[in-house]
């Protein structure tokens, strides 16, 4: 009796004390899981790049599905970005009486920011929701089991091919981002609000450098690493049915664009300690 | 009645009646054990049906054998290879004994049927467009899809449950394997479709003489195919034979399972 009346408190004193501690430790080993499972499935594509068989087909398709595929988007979405940019720059430098600033203004924001990040969420949700699905469903459908049947390295065969092409194709199309940008905010800045077109193009030429595309081209390669490897985990380890295959592809996106607006705030602390703004 | 294989000879020799030999093979997924200790011998040549019902395990088991999964115990013999310590590239060599009909064929939803039969042979060999076209096409005559108008450019969509099945068989037959392992084969077809698809097994089994191995739980596609019969039930292989041994038998869980399919009675009828 003695013995149960002490024991007894003590028991879900004990109970409560680790689950304290496994509530506060549960997350964080859920993130360091998370990134873990990622960094591996990252290792073994880039392992699988460097190995036979090199089948240059699947990465020129996989090329066209993120890079071709993805043309029609970039070139709307750039284009009125680069126009609502000129729009909102020209408000604000108004108040100075310092409009001839635009080109400059949007010319630096697309370069280094909104360029890569547009690019980056933009082939995070046409691309890498893609990928998800087609991923999921070869999952759930045996496809994927088929490969490792014909000794295919379904990593090798699937998931590099995927990660390459996206990371090649993501610096090309934030160039094309910038370039159709600077056009829209051209014809807004010079049609619509008349700025001079001599100071637009001066003011744009003198405060770019090239290293701000460079920035751009570097930061827009890593999201691109970062959302391929979010959609293809997703949908690589599908398990069960459609919902699945549906679920998959929503985290993909959300992971995808989450995954770049995280990674773009680490990468411009980072460039802007090697690189520091012009003054 | 055969009593389900025992004991732990040695197997590290090939045999000349059995190609397969598992022993004591056990596999836990999470919570779940799955398998409990499978002892099972596969005959060469002939056509091998596990049943089971549904959750038994008989994929799993299907899987072990191709070295899909690893066991968590146990061991399999492939004419005298035990096969779980092998790595990546010893196992691409052993799959090539093998070729696999999935319940759903899967089929790869990108690429056209000639170029899903081919895949085996693109992906092992160098071989020239016009050899590979030979064989894929050598094969669609065999299997009777050669009279199907287009057949050769159409995607796995536009295909049937039973076309896919045979375009399925086809990309598992083309590399020539030695066993062929079939996961529910007749899920999904109506009778009729369901009978030509056992036609379709017992004859590629005479015609390319492999080993076949069939996951099942169709009772009279298993007694209108299998020469050897076994059951899977509880993780444990619970009795192994021909199908009047198995048919003899006493055992509750394989009587209910005949019983309840309706086939007994035809069964019998078959097989007097």
């Amino acid at each position: 009796m003695s013995t149960a009346s002490v024991e007894g408190p003590s028991e879900p004193q004990l109970g409560v004390g680790a689950a304290l501690i496994e509530a506060a430790l549960s997350p964080v080993r859920g993130i360091f899981s998370y990134i873990g499972e990622h960094a591996l499935l990252l290792w073994l594509a880039l392992a699988a790049l460097f190995r036979k068989p090199f089948r240059l087909r699947l990465f020129l398709e996989q090329m066209e599905f993120v890079g071709v595929g993805s043309l029609t988007i970039i070139v709307l979405v750039g284009f009125f970005s680069g126009a609502v940019s000129a729009q909102q720059a020209i408000a604000a430098l108004r108040i100075f009486n310092q409009e001839r600033f635009v080109g400059a203004t949007v010319g630096l924001s697309l370069a280094q920011e909104l360029a890569p990040v547009f690019t980056a969420l933009m082939i995070a949700a046409r691309a890498g929701s893609g990928m998800a699905t087609e991923l999921g469903s070869m999952r759930i459908t045996e496809q994927i089991d088929a490969l490792t049947t014909f000794a295919v390295d379904p990593v090798q065969y699937l998931i590099t091919p995927r990660i390459v092409a996206t990371v090649l194709m993501m610096p090309i199309m934030t160039m094309v981002f910038n370039i159709v940008g600077l056009f829209g905010a051209y014809l807004y800045a010079i049609f619509l609000e008349h700025i001079d077109l001599g100071q637009f193009i001066e003011q744009f030429t003198y405060w770019t450098d090239p290293k701000d595309y460079i920035i751009g081209a570097v930061k827009s390669a890593v999201f691109g690493v970062t959302l391929s490897v979010a959609a293809c985990y997703q949908g690589f380890n599908v398990r069960g049915g459609a919902k699945e295959v549906g679920l998959a592809t929503t985290q993909a996106v959300v992971a995808g664009s989450v995954s770049v607006l995280v990674s773009d705030y680490f990468l411009i602390d980072i460039f802007h300690i090697l690189w520091p703004y012009k003054s | 009645m055969t009593a389900p294989p025992s004991g732990s000879g040695d197997f590290s020799k090939r045999d000349e009646r059995w190609q397969i030999r598992v022993r004591g093979l056990q596999k836990t997924f999470g919570p779940q054990h799955v398998l409990r200790g499978v002892d099972l011998d596969i005959e060469r040549g002939r056509t091998n049906i596990v049943i089971g019902g549904s959750g038994q395990g008989k994929s799993v088991l299907m899987k072990h054998l191709m070295g899909l999964l690893k066991p968590d115990a146990g061991q399999i013999w492939v004419d005298g290879e035990d096969i779980v310590p092998l790595g990546t590239q010893q196992m691409g060599r052993l799959r090539r004994k093998f070729g696999m009909v999935f319940q759903y064929a899967a089929l790869f939803d990108s690429m056209n049927v000639v170029e899903n039969i081919a895949f085996p042979l693109i992906e092992r060999y160098h071989l020239s467009r016009g050899e590979i076209m030979e064989r894929v096409r050598d094969l669609l005559k065999r299997l009777d899809l050669a009279g199907v108008t287009g057949i050769e450019e159409k995607f796995p969509p536009q295909l049937s449950g039973g076309q896919r099945k045979r375009v399925g068989l086809a990309r598992a037959l083309i590399d020539r394997p030695e066993i062929l392992l079939y996961d529910e084969p007749t899920t999904g077809l109506d009778p009729v479709a369901a009978k030509n698809v056992d036609e379709m097994i017992s004859r590629t089994a005479d015609d390319f003489g492999v080993t076949s191995v069939v996951i099942s739980h169709d009772m009279a596609s298993t007694f209108r195919i299998g020469d050897r019969i076994s059951m899977l039930a509880g993780g444990k292989i619970i009795v192994s034979g021909t199908s009047e041994e198995v048919l003899a038998s006493r055992l509750p869980e394989l009587r209910e399972f005949v019983e309840t399919s309706g086939v007994a009675a035809a069964a019998a009828g078959a097989h007097p």
